[in-house]
């Protein structure tokens, strides 16, 4: 409530001040990168024991600031409550929001942003007390369902109902926190938010086998970072960073072999990429190692998902759709070239 | 010669000060347009919506608690509106409730009783120094850990019953002849009216005192119960059943509501307590004394003479106290109300248009306040004009 103030605050105050020049030559004269992130959101962007943002999120940002300023660390994170996400960027409060943000068509179109890459894809589950013997989402008729205000997700739910003609009652909260908190103590008889999220918030449950997730996904949600409307070479410089790290994966360009490449790979493709040969830096407003550096800040899109929500981090969601196309996955960056 | 100069002198400045005046009226007037016109271009510059033709698309958006009814079908404007009635709801109840609490605190406060006086003293520092939203959380935690769940529901009677989903109820099904029974409710009121007016008068007139509470308790209660049980008790109950997840069927008030209502009540109990505390202690002692001087009871001088001095104190205080309930009620979202902060703020994500939103949200509360203010500013003219 108060954060919207400031933000409907901001909005005025921008909307009372001309604009400005590109939002990249901004940036680099801040020396800066402001990217919002979310509150809290394990996997995507959390910060760690230290105080530290990590995610997946967060690692893209981190990777655009290495490619623009030279520097993964040059970012101030703004957390960002759920229905501010996208009113803070049309405002000029942040300069990107990578922030678990699904593509559609209206935010695309009437709200004043712009999609760059898609990130991940999710979809809407439930969960849901093991004790219930629920075997399908169907079966929610008459069910109380926790769920975050602002979001898809609360459409998703009430479509859902609708589509299905069964009765749900949903308990609305600001954050996920409550509404998890709120499932956990019984108010509701289901959990539901992106798959994603289901299983980071089941394995912070100290009973946590005595809760399932059930396998309906009621719907997509392809996630991206986003810029603001109307700065075509801003959102270039953000889109090709994001194929960049796909691209790196699929030619095997890591953290730890990206400066040895780029000194003696024969590959016409992975010498574009790392500036060897062509100009590609230059399309984006930027230099020749602007991929080179993000990758070393990073590493490519396997390495930034293994780190965040691989196997060997609490989430352990399985690579699934979010694999490269050639490994059966959705995942195609278009030529570097 | 003298004179006229001092005349116009006067007079150039009082055109110096009108000058001033229109100047920065002026400006005024030029930085609003020119923050409404520059807003207006970059939205445009921006591909972002505005106006409000928003307000007739189909919502879709749940309402998990509404008094009117509301499916996601309805529009944006019918959503938004379905959550003005439960902000007004909440904060309806809420007023009541913390006015009675609140006057009994304060009366607690001015206590001779040492134990009864500590502890309202206690309740008003703690309620009134820790933040309202920690309040509210707080009890929504308690509610929620405290009570069982929906399939180990405490029964308190037949149809009444309590559990982690809510408080229910029977719902009244009014049959044929329902009607009569209301307007016997109605005459009672008229007929009690008249008769207190008349004791009124008669007491002047005599000195006498009538029984008039009773009379008043029996005819308001007595009347409409004769005609309920002459026309067949024309009114069926429906209770509420368990089925599958829930109990459904009957009436009920959800968790939510429940722990926003008594975060409400109790916080600004506190302050209107206080308010009743100094307007007591603002009374005159003399005023007691000669009241207990003539033998009234201590009641009745409360009643009669304490209180209706103290309401002159009371009344303005009080009213900042309930414009501020109805402002706080906002922070119904954290605990899961769908207050109108609440959907709005859906809306506001699902459509973008914040400015929109805001300035409804501003409105509706502007709107509510200053109803509430001019009902108290009546109420406190009546009060004055008692005085002699």
């Amino acid at each position: 409530m108060h954060k919207i103030k400031t933000a409907m605050l901001g909005l005025l105050l921008c909307g009372a001040l001309p604009a400005t020049a590109g939002t990249l030559a901004d940036i680099q004269q801040k020396d800066e990168l402001t990217c919002g992130v979310s509150e809290g959101t394990p996997g995507f962007s959390n910060p760690d024991a230290s105080g530290r943002w990590v995610g997946l999120d967060v690692d893209i940002c981190r990777a655009v600031s290495a490619a623009v300023l030279g520097d993964q660390e040059k970012i101030k994170f703004v957390p960002l409550a759920s229905k501010q996400k996208i009113v803070a960027l049309a405002a000029g409060q942040v300069d990107m929001t990578s922030r678990t943000t699904t593509w559609t068509m209206k935010r695309d179109t009437k709200e004043g942003v712009d999609f760059t890459a898609i990130v991940y894809y999710d979809g809407q589950g439930f969960m849901v007390n093991k004790a219930l013997g629920l075997t399908s989402a169907k079966e929610l008729d008459g069910a109380s369902v926790c769920v975050t205000t602002g979001t898809t997700t609360e459409l998703n739910l009430a479509d859902f109902a609708r589509a299905n003609g069964i009765n749900i009652e949903a308990v609305v909260f600001e954050g996920k926190k409550e509404a998890f908190n709120s499932y956990k103590q019984g108010r509701c008889d289901a959990f539901t938010t992106d798959m994603s999220q289901l299983a980071s918030w089941r394995s912070t449950l100290p009973n946590s086998d005595d809760h399932v997730i059930l396998k309906d996904v009621i719907s997509k949600e392809p996630l991206s970072p986003l810029v603001r409307h109307g700065d075509n070479q801003w959102k270039d410089a953000v889109t090709w960073v994001i194929n960049g790290l796909i691209e790196a994966e699929e030619k095997g360009v890591t953290q730890a072999n990206v400066d040895q490449l780029a000194s003696s790979s024969q590959d016409p493709t992975i010498q574009r990429m790392l500036g060897v040969s062509g100009d590609m830096g230059g399309y984006i407003g930027l230099d020749q190692d602007w991929l080179k550096r993000a990758i070393a800040a990073v590493g490519n899109y396997g390495e930034i998902y293994d780190r965040n929500l691989g196997e060997n981090t609490r989430l352990k969601l399985d690579r699934g759709i979010n694999s490269l196309w050639s490994q059966g996955g959705l995942f195609y960056s278009p030529p570097i070239r | 010669m003298l004179n006229k100069l001092t005349a116009s002198a006067g007079s150039s400045r009082f055109r110096l000060d009108l000058v001033l005046q229109a100047v920065f009226l002026a400006l005024i007037f030029y930085l609003a347009y020119s923050v409404f016109h520059n807003t207006q271009v970059n939205l445009e510059n921006r591909g972002i919506e505005s106006g409000f033709e928003f307000l007739d698309k189909e919502a879709g958006l749940p309402i998990g608690d509404a008094l009117i009814s509301y499916t996601p079908t309805d529009s944006y404007g019918w959503a938004f509106f379905t959550a003005v009635v439960n902000t007004l709801y909440v904060a309806f109840f809420a007023i009541i409730l913390a006015t009675v609490v609140g006057v009994m605190i304060g009366i607690a406060r001015v206590s001779r009783n040492w134990l009864v006086c500590r502890m309202a003293a206690i309740y008003v520092e703690t309620l009134r120094n820790v933040p309202l939203l920690l309040t509210l959380i707080f009890i929504y935690v308690v509610v929620l850990s405290s009570l069982p769940g929906a399939r180990s529901s405490w029964l308190l009677t037949e149809g009444i019953l309590l559990n982690i989903r809510g408080f229910y109820f029977p719902k009244p099904l009014p049959q044929d002849g329902f009607g009569l029974v209301l307007f016997s409710v109605a005459l009672a009121v008229v007929l009690c009216w008249g008769f207190r007016r008349w004791a009124k008068r008669y007491t002047e007139r005599t000195g006498q005192e009538l029984a008039s509470f009773r009379i008043s308790l029996v005819l308001l209660l007595g009347l409409p119960a004769l005609t309920y049980l002459l026309t067949g008790q024309p009114l069926l109950w429906e209770n509420p059943e368990l089925k599958g997840f829930n109990y459904r069927g009957g009436l009920s008030l959800r968790p939510e509501f429940l722990a926003l209502l008594l975060g409400l009540v109790l916080y600004t109990a506190a302050f209107i307590g206080e308010n009743v505390r100094s307007g007591i202690q603002s009374v005159a002692k003399g005023q007691i004394e000669a009241a207990q001087a003539l033998g009234l009871k201590p009641g009745k001088v409360m009643m009669r003479v304490i209180l209706p001095q103290a309401l002159r104190v009371i009344i303005p205080a009080t009213t900042n106290d309930y414009t501020s309930l109805v402002k706080n009620s906002s922070l119904a979202v954290a605990i899961g109300y769908p207050d109108m902060v609440s959907v709005g703020g859906t809306i506001i994500g699902q459509n973008g248009q914040a400015i929109e939103i805001i300035g409804m949200w501003m409105a509706v509360y502007m709107a509510i306040n200053l109803l509430i203010s001019a009902f108290m500013n009546w109420l406190n003219a009546r009060v004055q004009m008692v005085e002699r």
